[in-house]
């Protein structure tokens, strides 16, 4: 009986150890998106191409991998409240899919950690590094440090339709020449012309008010704010402009283009869901000029999503976006645009944190990279991984990418920016004037971040 | 002058009734035309392009079919049978039993019922539950809604057993039935459209939670079907309207059978109100 | 031993057995809860941001912050929302579903047959579907382009209504009536049920009006049952989150209700201290609410 007992407890242990020592490690990466559904070209990407291929490479390092992706079909502020929950509580995906303006709260809680804490000091000695500027970095950085990989940037311009533009006479047709403001007031002389010539389209539509979100703030406000010279932050102060003559000449832009001339649709912009609204009015040639982003040509416009125009390269174009005037946009520029980006970040808490970064820095190998231009070109982080198969997509990173600048990385950054949308919401109803809208905007920012963190450059 | 007035006034019923019909009926016509659309934009219209293939795209989604057809289940009905015999058992020892003050009680509870059903009770409950271990489990979310709707299922059930009589049990505790006998042969079967009743409206609210479950949930496997409908919407955050609205007509089915079942089968009333007058 | 104890059926050992499940699910999932909002409502509590790795105890400040005269009835904020509510509330629950439910009640009163069920059917499954079913449908209803409503006053050879940008809280206050008559029709329709016949035969043989039945019949009789509605419609209809789906609380907050509002600072600012206090101040005014009902309610009973 003694001996039977033994053996059982042995094997029992046995088959416990083994099966420890045969325990596969499983990663898992979740991000916003849903084969079939938003942003499937993503989970292609993972699934088809770069899990199967990291774990090969894993066996052939003796190790044995299981990785699997979890999909998120909700909105990206539920994913952001998703992830505050686990992080607060140690769990969640080993990855991440992060938008860097995300990272400054989430480290003011504690909830993330640059890669070198999580990893150890070896993070620097992976290749890629050398092909990552220092702008890409930031994307996902914060204090100088590095919490993940961008999946690439973007920039924004104005889509305009050529078929309008020839036919209001604006561009000879057949003549292949492009249209290129060089200031606020031949864009608006633009509009206004579109307007007289053809009276069922809407000239001129940019982002505003606080249904469309970030987007207002990177497509909309930020593209007018900085032809003015000024960015929503200092930079060498470490101070947010409250109240600047830049400011306002951005309101009374928007004013013009919604209030004063009606130029754009205000309703467009005040009403939940607009911004789908834009997009179909774009397809259906009812709105001559769009100001968004690059996602906007790679994704909405592409062929297959529900608002493609089939023939989107004989009847779209894009131009940049000037500044107030010559010279006098930020830092000097003729010309504007603002990047942004969202990426892949390694959870604090994963229980593998090496094999979690071996998978990250698979996922941004040259290789990988190249394959996800295959699916969906778009401008990488990589200097190496050129945008491939989209011409109109390289020339607008090759033009635009000289001109652009970033979101300050701050924690204040989501609440005001949430007060320039409202300020450009109050503007463009009609419920207030520029004078006023900014000097609100001014107050609220003075308790967001402190009066001693505001500036104020009274209009003269 | 008399048959005039009463000729008017039918004729007012007559106009009532029809436009309460319409008001009803008229916003639910998109959820049966729509989905049927190959085309399908929001008017409501004869199919131009009639169409099963939504459905076919809905049913190549196994994250929401999953959602609807398992998820959505297993959590409404969990709630469902926990509240309605709970909130029975509950309703029936407060009517019998003469606990100072349980009419204060019922009103209070009901009362903080509403604070906990909304956003700003989030972060106590997923605390509460990662503490239980209930976090993406189908129990962390029927409990959490169970708990929520118990004051108000008992407060509807209350009064429907305040309205039935003691001598019903009386007379049978007189002819020596025991009184779990009572409970199951004579309060049961009367007891019974009540709980038809507390059954579909607790299904029902379980069945459209979004946040709780969102809350909770946390595999995709898991997750029911308002959150699953968001898979069907554009990166740029709008609905795709064929797959919504096919996806939203599967979705409201259920509880429209439920609905039509119980109300065939035992009639879906309030039992409410005066003591003492027969039905 | 008790020979006849206060209930028959039930000893109170039983009768507690029988509350215990419940009562413990409450503790758990209810006071519990709400314990916890209360005291955060004191603090600066956030998920994220620098506030949530060091909460502090803020003392009133979240309440007083939401009650600041000077800013409060601006767009967007807690003045704001609290009026918008009060309109809703009223608009839809007290002018709305509680009478319709009873006009709806009284049309089909004694009289059965095929209309009576599918009148009752069809404002049953309004109130039966799912929000997110509903509010879809309901923005294809009231759109202004598309929509079924404007179609219908086409035909009439109206103009358009853009409800969802000139009347956003008037929109979601008949979504409201339309959503949750239901309850009251079925709840006055059993109370109704109930009045003994020989009322009625009384009524007949004195020749009473139809408005001398309402006023001295029915009304009298369905009183409490009235104030019951009425509690519970209030209740339900301040907490109603539905409405978002629909209009998101905007254009420009103009439809932005007390739990649209909670839902804005807890959810994108992850605010949930001020979303602690907004909750508590909504159960505040529920409670004097619910007290002035009940008060109503039991005067005058004998």
């Amino acid at each position: 009986m003694k001996r039977v007992h033994y053996l059982a407890v042995i094997s029992l242990g046995l088959l416990i150890g083994v099966s420890c020592l045969a325990e596969p490690i499983t990663l898992t990466v979740t991000s916003r998106a849903v084969r079939g559904g938003v942003n499937t070209q993503l989970v292609e990407w993972l699934e088809d191409t770069v899990f199967p291929a990291f774990v090969q490479w894993m066996k052939g390092q003796g190790k044995d991998v299981v990785v699997k992706f979890i999909p998120f079909g909700g909105s990206d502020e539920e994913l952001k409240q998703q992830y505050a929950l686990d992080l607060k509580v140690g769990r969640g995906a080993d990855i991440l899919g992060f938008d860097g303006f995300w990272i400054p709260e989430f480290d003011a809680a504690g909830l993330v950690k640059p890669l070198d804490e999580i990893v150890g000091p070896q993070v620097w000695d992976w290749d890629g590094w050398a092909y990552i500027p220092q702008g890409m970095r930031e994307i996902l950085g914060y204090k100088g440090k590095v919490y993940g990989l961008a999946l690439g940037t973007d920039v924004r311009v104005i889509f305009y339709r050529r078929d309008l533009f020839e036919k209001a006479g604006i561009i000879p047709p057949g003549s292949g020449l492009r249209w290129q403001p060089r200031s606020w007031e031949e864009l608006l002389n633009t509009a206004r012309y579109i307007k007289k010539v053809l009276p069922d389209v809407i000239p001129l539509q940019i982002n505003a008010g606080t249904d469309m979100g970030e987007a207002t703030t990177m497509q909309g406000w930020f593209m007018v704010l900085l032809g003015t010279g000024i960015h929503m932050y200092d930079f060498e102060s470490g101070k947010w402009y409250g109240e600047h003559p830049g400011i306002l000449d951005a309101l009374n832009f928007y004013k013009t283009v919604y209030v004063d001339e009606k130029l754009g649709d205000a309703r467009l912009q005040l009403i939940s869901g607009g911004r789908a609204r834009t997009f179909e009015l774009f397809r259906d040639g009812k709105i001559a000029m769009l100001v968004e982003g690059d996602w906007f040509w790679r994704s909405v416009l592409a062929p297959g999503s529900e608002w493609a125009i089939p023939n989107r390269n004989e009847v779209v174009d894009w131009a940049m976006m000037p500044a107030k005037e010559p010279g006098a946009g930020y830092r000097g520029q003729n010309f504007v645009t603002i990047s942004g980006g969202t990426g892949f970040i390694l959870n604090p808490n994963t229980a593998h944190p090496e094999e979690a970064w071996a998978l990250m820095s698979f996922a941004f190998s040259r290789e990988m990279q190249l394959e996800f231009q295959k699916i969906e070109p778009r401008i990488r982080s990589r200097t190496d991984v050129p945008v491939v198969g989209d011409p109109v997509m390289s020339e607008m990173a090759r033009a635009l990418l000289q001109y652009t600048t970033v979101r300050p990385m701050l924690p204040g950054y989501p609440k005001i920016s949430y007060q320039a949308q409202l300020m450009t919401e109050r503007v463009v109803s009609g419920q207030m004037t520029p004078e006023e809208a900014m000097a609100a905007y001014a107050e609220a920012l003075k308790e967001i971040v402190g009066p001693e963190n505001v500036i104020v450059v009274k209009v003269k | 002058m008399r048959g005039l007035r009463k000729y008017a006034f039918k004729f007012f019923w007559g106009v009532f009734v029809l436009f309460i019909m319409g008001f009803f009926l008229l916003p639910l016509l998109w959820l049966v035309t729509a989905p049927f659309d190959a085309k399908a934009t929001l008017r409501v219209a004869i199919p131009s392009k009639f169409t099963f293939a939504n459905f076919q795209a809905i049913f190549r989604n196994t994250f929401a079919v999953r959602a609807l057809f398992l998820n959505s289940i297993v959590i409404a009905g969990g709630t469902m049978l926990g509240v309605t015999l709970f909130a029975t058992l509950a309703a029936y020892a407060l009517a019998r039993l003469n606990i100072r003050g349980r009419d204060i009680l019922a009103y209070l509870l009901v009362l903080f019922s509403s604070v906990v059903q909304g956003t700003a009770a989030m972060v106590p409950i997923f605390l509460l539950l990662f503490h239980l271990k209930l976090i993406d489990t189908y129990p962390g979310v029927i409990f959490v809604l169970i708990g929520g709707l118990l004051p108000t299922g008992i407060f509807l059930m209350r009064d429907f057993v305040a309205g039935i009589p003691k001598s019903y049990e009386e007379s049978a505790l007189v002819s020596g039935a025991r009184p779990w006998q009572v409970l199951r042969d004579v309060l049961l079967p009367v007891l019974r459209p009540g709980m038809m009743v507390l059954a579909v409206w607790s299904f029902v609210q379980a069945w459209g939670d979004f946040l709780i479950s969102l809350i909770v949930m946390r595999s995709p496997a898991k997750m029911p079907a308002p959150i699953a409908i968001y898979s069907f919407y554009t990166e740029g955050g709008t609905p795709v309207l064929t797959l919504v609205s096919a996806y939203s007509l599967i979705y409201a089915l259920p509880v429209v059978f439920l609905y039509l079942f119980v109300n065939w089968r035992y009639g879906f009333r309030f039992f409410g109100g005066i003591k003492g007058g027969g039905r | 031993m008790q020979k006849k104890p206060s209930s028959l059926v039930l000893s109170r050992s039983t009768g507690l057995i029988f509350l215990a499940p419940a009562l413990l699910f409450i503790a758990l999932f209810l006071f519990f809860p709400l314990v916890w909002v209360l005291i955060i409502s004191f603090t600066d509590t956030t998920l994220t941001g620098p506030a949530a790795a060091n909460p502090s105890f803020v003392g009133i400040s979240n309440y007083t912050g939401l009650f600041d005269f000077s800013r409060w009835m601006r767009l967007g904020n807690f003045g704001n929302a609290l009026r918008n509510t009060i309109i809703f509330v009223l608009g839809s629950a007290i002018l709305g579903q509680v009478p319709l439910g009873l006009a709806i009640a009284l049309a089909f009163h004694r009289r059965k047959g095929l209309l009576r069920e599918i009148v009752f059917s069809l404002a049953t499954i309004a109130w039966i579907l799912p929000g997110v079913a509903v509010a879809f449908a309901w923005i294809a209803f009231l759109d202004r382009d598309f929509g079924t409503f404007n179609a219908l006053l086409a035909l009439l050879g109206l103009p358009k209504i853009d409800w969802y940008f000139d009347y956003p809280l008037l929109a979601i206050i008949i979504f409201n009536i339309w959503r949750g008559t239901a309850f009251s029709m079925l709840l006055f329709s059993a109370a109704l049920g109930n009045i003994p016949p020989s009322y009625w035969e009384t009524a007949d043989v004195i020749g009473a009006s139809s408005w001398q039945r309402f006023r001295d019949i029915i009304f009298p009789l369905i009183r409490s049952n009235l104030f019951t509605a009425l509690i519970l419609v209030t209740l339900w209809t301040f907490n109603v989150f539905t409405p978002y789906l629909i209009t998101g609380g905007g254009p420009l907050y103009r439809s932005e209700t007390v739990p649209i509002y909670t839902y804005r600072v807890a959810f994108k600012f992850f605010e949930f201290g001020k979303g602690a206090a907004i909750a508590v101040v909504m159960m505040t005014i529920n409670f004097i609410l619910a007290s002035f009902y009940l008060l109503m309610q039991r005067r005058r009973v004998g």
